[in-house]
């Protein structure tokens, strides 16, 4: 609105400051929702053994369970404050050290699964805004609907039944063989492939990538169409532009109106899709990671929620959250590099 | 502020809203028209959507009589069915690990989504639109406080969000089904507050509820009679597109093992997680059975969000142009530009909330309506005219 729009650096202030209270909101209500959960940690994490009523009582006291949780509270956000999202109960491992081991398999699948969803949804969204309302545009925009219908493990499930049983194109998905390469790699950046990658161990780096292949395109398919339908959108309404009007007027071919003009323009918008993707992306890797075994941060999650172990599970989704906060700010800012319109 | 902001403001029903006070709903059957009009893909995709969609609740609603067994039957005339046994003529889909009748798990299985799928959307529909509605009406901290809330839950990634709410509600007395149930409405209640919160903004500003404010109506008044029946309008498309939402949350928390308890009904994403360990078995019945139930009854939501949104969307919609120009031109322009004045109030209300821009898209189906402001008022109002 005011036209007196601040600095980049301003708007980049703003948009931080806002994000201060959605981080505290957030981490308020995992916290809470957690501790008002049923279910004890430390029972649950004796799994099976029994404990007497005073080793519970020591457990509990030890892990500072019995204090006030106005107390509990203070200290882990606190703790947050410093980076450390504190030790998990079942095993004693701290959540950075969980974050750090296995965000990187995380990390491997969700940046797969966008570069699936950008090579299939950008050109098939394209296309589909090109010659909308011919066959073209019905078969790619009921493809997108689809794929965006199937939950990640139901895509998963079925692409094992396909390609891997019934027509044996793929060996059995799961990273089994993730631990033999872990062992003869040396880690450095916690990202199996490009620790093998490294190592000069290029078999390893094949085997990683065959089996990267089913859960990235599982994952990928799911958002893909989100692009094709916002590319899609984008380029119709593009295409309606005066100034698209003005090339056409000026006798430019429509091919060259469209792959010129309007195209770059209709693909601004995806960064932000981009972004307000990560999220998904990253709750379904939980689904994807489970379905595939993948040794990501959301099979750890779905482990440690089985063992009521509810500091680790509010560390990783603590951390998650703030990912996409953290990411969604990056986008704006990029965003309002690009457009000056965006700033405020 | 990006282009999304105008999404709700589909308020623009303003004037009829006005100019016929005892009908809140001002609309039915206009949408009615429109969808009569439907043509081509979008005529296509609602179909299908209606089609499947009435499949997936007759399948549940007739379950009892249409199934085979019951979900938890292994057994026929004391004779037990074959583990994992392949489709045949007493086992359609053939039996899972447990002996139990996949067929009859997919059909009690409609049910258990019908069941968490309504109660959910209910719930988050009820909450939502409330909160949205008292929140855009009074301001004030209330409502700097809840958009902040809802925003925080929006950024959230959708399935943790509802993992999360699982987790809290489990010993809630209620069963799965109202638990699931609770916990997928934590993470849909934003999406109507947000919408309903800013039509809210920009219908309270309309002349007709200065009006009624200056006759002395009170605010539930107000809400009540001239806003509700306004902001109302947005919903339904959302709520075709919560709906399948749901059934994919439902999904995927059985599938996590954060639903329903496998004693207690029969849910389809429990069964595909049971089912993974059969695919290395060479066992292909029993996963895809359910996957393709769980794929149908979503889609079916989705294309009838789709179509509906096809149908309704202005910019979206092609219009046969022979009909709509004439009239516009013959009829006073003041019928327009009355419409288009809420539009426009709607311009500072979106900026008092600057993260709303950024996920209000973040649904393709919303971002898909965002060109539907004023427009929606320029191609209604001829066919109004002409009745």
């Amino acid at each position: 609105m005011s036209q007196k729009s601040g600095s980049l650096g301003r708007y980049f202030v703003i948009r931080l400051a806002m994000a201060v209270p959605m981080v505290l909101i957030l981490l308020t209500l995992v916290f809470f929702m957690l501790r008002v959960a049923p279910g004890d940690p430390v029972t649950a994490s004796a799994g099976g053994a029994k404990m007497t009523a005073e080793q519970i009582a020591a457990k509990r006291h030890a892990a500072g369970f019995d204090r006030p949780l106005i107390n509990q509270y203070g200290e882990y956000l606190g703790n947050v404050v410093k980076g450390d999202f504190g030790t998990t109960i079942s095993d004693h491992r701290k959540v950075t050290d969980i974050i750090v081991e296995n965000g990187g398999a995380t990390l491997t699948l969700a940046l797969a699964a966008l570069f699936v969803a950008l090579v299939v949804g950008l050109p098939l969204g394209l296309l589909a805004g090109r010659y909308r309302d011919t066959g073209f545009d019905v078969a790619i925009r009921l493809f997108g609907i689809v794929t965006y219908a199937a939950p990640a493990f139901v895509l998963g499930a079925l692409a094992q039944i396909v390609f891997v049983k019934k027509l044996g194109w793929l060996d059995d998905s799961s990273l089994q063989a993730s631990p033999l390469i872990q062992a003869s790699v040396p880690t450095k950046s916690h990202i199996l492939i490009v620790d093998a990658a490294m190592a000069g161990d290029w078999n390893a780096v094949h085997n990683i990538f065959l089996h990267l292949i089913l859960p990235s395109v599982t994952l990928g398919l799911i958002i893909v169409g989100v692009f094709i339908r916002m590319v899609r959108v984008n380029l119709i309404q593009t295409l309606r532009g005066d100034y698209v009007e003005a090339a056409r007027a000026r006798g430019i071919r429509e091919h060259k109106v469209v792959t010129k003009h309007a195209f770059r323009n209709a693909l601004i918008p995806v960064i932000t899709v981009i972004g307000m993707q990560v999220a998904l992306l990253l709750g379904g890797s939980v689904l994807t990671e489970k379905t595939f075994s993948w040794p990501g941060l959301g099979n750890q999650l779905i482990n440690y929620l089985n063992a009521r172990d509810y500091i680790a599970v509010q560390g990783i989704v603590t951390f998650i959250a703030v990912v996409v906060i953290v990411i969604g700010i990056l986008i704006d800012f990029v965003n309002a590099l690009i457009d000056p319109r965006v700033r405020y | 502020m990006t282009s999304m902001q105008t999404t709700p403001p589909v308020t623009t029903v303003a004037p009829s809203a006005a100019r016929s006070k005892g009908r809140r709903f001002s609309g039915p059957r206009q949408t009615l028209g429109l969808i009569r009009e439907a043509h081509g893909i979008g005529k296509f995709m609602l179909w299908s959507g209606i089609v499947l969609s009435t499949l997936f609740v007759l399948t549940a609603l007739l379950a009892p009589w249409i199934s085979p067994y019951d979900f938890d039957t292994y057994q026929d005339g004391g004779e037990r069915f074959p583990k994992l046994g392949e489709p045949s003529g007493t086992n359609t889909f053939g039996t899972t690990v447990q002996s139990l009748d996949v067929l009859s798990r997919v059909i009690w299985g409609a049910r258990t989504a019908l069941e968490v799928m309504v109660l959910a959307v209910v719930f988050s529909l009820i909450v939502g639109v409330l909160l949205g509605l008292v929140s855009g009406f009074f301001g004030g901290w209330l409502d700097r406080i809840l958009v902040l809330i809802m925003d925080t839950l929006f950024a959230f990634p959708y399935l943790l969000l509802a993992i999360v709410a699982a987790f809290m509600f489990q010993g809630l007395p209620g069963g799965g089904v109202l638990t699931t149930a609770i916990a997928i409405t934590v993470v849909y209640i934003p999406q109507y507050f947000r919408v309903v919160r800013a039509s809210t903004l920009s219908a309270r500003e309309a002349m007709y509820v200065e009006a009624a404010r200056a006759i002395g109506a009170k605010p539930g008044t107000i809400m009540r009679r001239y806003i509700f029946g306004n902001v109302i309008q947005s919903v339904p498309v959302i709520t075709t597109v919560n709906a399948a939402d749901a059934l994919s949350t439902l999904a995927g928390l059985g599938f996590l093992g954060f639903g329903i308890q496998p004693t207690e009904a029969a849910e389809w994403g429990y069964d595909v997680s049971r089912a993974l360990t059969d695919i290395n078995a060479d066992i292909w019945w029993t996963a895809t059975f359910p996957c393709v139930a769980i794929v149908l009854a979503i889609l079916g939501f989705t294309l009838l969000g789709e179509g509906l949104n096809d149908v309704l969307n202005p910019t979206m919609r092609r219009r046969k142009i022979s009909k709509v120009i004439i009239p516009a031109l013959t009829k006073p322009r003041t019928v327009v530009t009355v419409a288009a004045v809420p539009a426009q109030a709607d311009a500072p209300a979106a900026e008092s909330t600057e993260t709303e821009a950024e996920p209000a898209a973040a649904d393709g189906a919303e971002s898909t309506e965002t060109a539907e402001t004023a427009e929606t008022a320029g191609s209604e109002q001829p066919q109004e005219e002409g009745k």
